[in-house]
């Protein structure tokens, strides 16, 4: 086991109900809403007409350096017009209506041959699947791996959990092994490397058993490496450093290290576009927290609206006053429940209790927790007090182009500073200072 | 579902945040020195407790008039007042009439603290402030040192039996002195005369382990700080018993509660931990300094108090690698409040 030595916190422990419940289907939703991909924030004009019929895996967007857009079920398409997202943004997007046939679209269907194809005919497959990852959701995998290949040496599938309260990467792992080794092997022949590191927590021992017996019974090229991670080292650049010891360079992302980090569902996209030609539509999200009643793994269909979930999920305690798309450390807060799930969301959270522990008069103590848990080695009270002075230069002399995001500073900040807040926004201005 | 009966909020991430806050740690640090305390009612009566009330009351009632009247949200909450009240109760003799620590309050909150713009701003420590204030204006009411096992009447302290602490005894070279009217394992458990809540090194120590298990404070500081002022209270010791002259310096006095209570307050120390290293350090020297050459007994107290002014330009050159100009307090910017 390989330890972590830097940074990080060990994440207030609530909400892990989910983590050993299985993956259940969740039942039809009537309606799903695709938004089609942005390009510079104008929407791309998508591939079908309001009254069109579309079948399940039917391509209805497509459009250069953009992630494909598939619908998840059969139906007519019963309108293109704006829609609320979880950003809270309306949308252009594709409005299906169930007609719960599930008629598969013809074009799905498994390649000849998948164990011989070339690294090109695999790109091309990836590419039309429409994957993405959640950490650059506008960036289809099939770039990230093109551009990586020949430069890495070290190829991880990340499946630990990305947040406190997420456990879809923990059942993806118990539950569907086949379909992380599989994605194994296609990485491996992508990339041209013996064999594949998973990376789990140590606490998932169960999972690290169960995806080791398999890669002796399959002969998987993987390797499964378990960690001692603290919050958010499983982030992809803090888990290069826990697993090879690399620091990935001011400024730089993994390639420059040598490694090539996949997250778990999208590596089991990989094996099910390769090998069955299937494109990304469902995903498996986590629905928990202490507003909800039974907290469940559910797989559902892209773009179904969050209301489906939590009724799946015996809805929503009535105290609730806060759900969120995504983990609890970078999550969105929603305000309508129409808003769909979208490919790279991992959990469904409602929170009764008293989680956010925010105070109307935030004010720093001067402790330095901030400075300890960053996981970048960046000092989030310096760049705030920058920030807060509106100091350009300085913020982006102090790295603030470094910070992930990870929301470490500002969860243990006992004066409750928004400092993630804070940041996000300074990098935002700092960004646009540079365009 | 009806989301529409939900009062759902918005706000960034994250969306959890630890339990751990500035309440928490403040309600740590009284509960850490609680053990002191009680060791200070066993040896002078009740006395040393209703000092900490009226104290920690007093700090508490100047933090919110004044941020009443100046219209500011109310920070009593945080418990920084009643920790600085409780704080300088115990480092002022156990005699020391109420009047004056109830100025010591005033002098700590309004002027240290909150004049500075409050919790987090102020540049040093209320209660070591208002100690010194109160060392320099009465000196002779903030050397009266009752006698252990004394019971110390609530008003008045004319006829208490006194005995000279440690820490004057070894400022005034005395080692056979000390020898005769203390035993080390007396120091250690605090059968001495001397202040409120410092007599006690074994519960002193007991409640800044407390306070590194929970990690309210680093370890950083007090390490540094202790062992700076061992080393050199052993390699310059007066008289030829090294090790018996370095441990009574160590258990007298207020090097531990300033150690572990005083000079780790987050507010006026450094972030980074070299910074913290140095500091402790320096507070460790200045404490030895002061002890062998100043014009009282006791030194560490303003060897902290000194050390707050260097922690945060140690912080600027740490954390940014350059020096700010300093950042001005907010006094200039009385009229209206903020916020």
């Amino acid at each position: 086991m390989k330890y972590s030595l830097f940074g990080g916190l060990h994440a207030p422990r609530q909400g892990n109900a989910a983590f050993t419940k299985p993956i259940e289907p969740l039942p039809p939703p009537p309606q799903v809403v695709l938004p089609a991909p942005l390009r510079d924030g104008v929407p791309c004009r998508p591939g079908v007409r309001a009254g069109d019929y579309v079948t399940v895996g039917q391509k209805i967007a497509e459009a250069d350096g953009l992630p494909a857009v598939h619908t998840p079920i059969a139906g007519r398409v019963s309108a293109i017009a704006p829609r609320v997202q979880p950003s809270g943004t309306s949308l252009l997007s594709v409005v299906v209506d169930n007609d719960f046939s599930d008629a598969l679209c013809p074009a799905v269907r498994p390649p000849k041959n998948p164990g011989r194809l070339t690294a090109r005919q695999m790109l091309s497959l990836i590419r039309s699947a429409g994957i993405t990852e959640s950490n650059a959701p506008l960036l289809p995998i099939h770039e990230k791996i093109a551009a990586g290949i020949g430069r890495a040496d070290t190829v991880i599938i990340n499946a630990c959990e990305s947040e406190p309260c997420l456990a879809a990467n923990n059942r993806l792992a118990l539950e569907r092994p086949e379909e992380l080794l599989g994605g194994a092997g296609v990485l491996a022949r992508l990339y041209g490397v013996d064999r594949v590191h998973i990376a789990l927590e140590r606490e998932k021992r169960e999972a690290a058993q169960v995806l080791r017996a398999k890669i002796q019974e399959l002969k998987a090229p993987a390797v499964v490496d378990t960690l001692s991670l603290r919050y958010p080292q499983s982030a992809e650049k803090p888990l290069c450093r826990a697993l090879t010891g690399r620091r990935v360079p001011p400024g730089a992302s993994t390639a420059a290290i040598g490694c090539a980090v996949v997250e778990a569902p999208a590596a089991a996209a990989l094996y099910e576009a390769v090998f069955y030609g299937r494109p990304l539509t469902h995903r498996v999200v986590t629905v928990t927290g202490s507003g909800i009643r039974e907290p469940r793994n559910l797989l559902c269909p892209v773009g179904t609206p969050i209301r489906c979930l939590l009724d799946a999920c015996g809805g929503v305690d009535p105290k609730t006053f806060k759900i969120l798309l995504g983990g609890p450390m970078t999550g969105l807060a929603q305000y309508d429940m129409d808003a769909p799930v979208d490919r790279n969301a991992a959990a469904v959270l409602a929170f009764c209790a008293d989680e956010e522990r925010s105070s109307a008069h935030p004010r720093c103590i001067r402790c330095g927790r901030c400075v300890s848990v960053c996981p970048m080695g960046l000092r989030p009270v310096v760049l705030y007090r920058y920030a807060q002075a509106g100091q350009m230069d300085r913020l982006a002399q102090a790295r603030l182009a470094d910070c992930i995001e990870c929301g470490a500073c500002a969860c243990v900040c006992p004066g409750r500073t928004p400092l993630l807040q804070s940041l996000r926004a300074a990098k935002q201005k700092l960004g646009r200072a540079e365009a | 579902m009806s989301d529409n009966r939900l009062n759902l909020t918005g706000s960034s991430a994250p969306h959890i945040r630890t339990p751990d806050g500035t309440r928490q740690m403040m309600a740590s640090v009284l509960t850490a020195l609680l053990p002191a305390l009680g060791f200070a009612v066993y040896n002078f009566g009740p006395r040393p407790a209703v000092n900490v009330l009226v104290s920690a009351g007093g700090c508490c009632a100047c933090e919110l008039l004044f941020r009443l009247v100046r219209r500011q949200d109310m920070t009593v909450g945080d418990l920084s007042a009643a920790v600085t009240g409780m704080l300088l109760a115990l480092s002022c003799p156990v005699t020391a009439p109420y009047w004056l620590l109830l100025l010591g309050d005033v002098f700590a909150i309004v002027v240290v603290k909150q004049l500075f713009g409050g919790l987090g701003r102020n540049l040093i420590n209320p209660a070591l402030a208002a100690r010194a204030l109160l060392t320099l204006l009465r000196p002779g009411d903030m050397t009266v040192w009752a006698a252990p096992h004394t019971a110390v009447p609530l008003w008045g302290a004319a006829d208490v039996a006194t005995r000279p602490t440690p820490l004057e005894l070894l400022r005034a070279n005395d080692l056979a002195g000390l020898r005769e009217l203390y035993s080390l394992p007396e120091l250690l458990v605090g059968l001495t005369s001397g202040t409120a809540g410092g007599v006690s090194a074994l519960l002193l120590l007991a409640g800044g382990l407390f306070l590194m298990g929970r990690r309210t404070i680093s370890w950083r500081i007090p390490a540094a700080f202790l062992g700076t002022a061992a080393l050199l209270a052993f390699v310059f010791a007066w008289g030829n018993n090294r090790t018996e002259w370095m441990l009574c310096q160590l258990l007298s006095g207020g090097l531990l509660l300033a150690a572990f209570f005083m000079a780790t307050d987050p507010v006026t120390s450094p972030i980074s931990p070299a910074g913290q290293l140095l500091y402790g350090a320096g507070c460790g020297f200045l404490t030895i300094l002061l002890r062998y050459y100043g014009a009282f007994a006791e030194g560490a107290g303003l060897a902290v108090l000194l050390m707050n002014l260097l922690a945060r330009p140690l912080d600027e050159y740490l954390l940014t690698g350059h020096i700010d100009k300093p950042e001005l307090p907010r006094i200039a910017r009385m009229t209206g409040g903020k916020k």
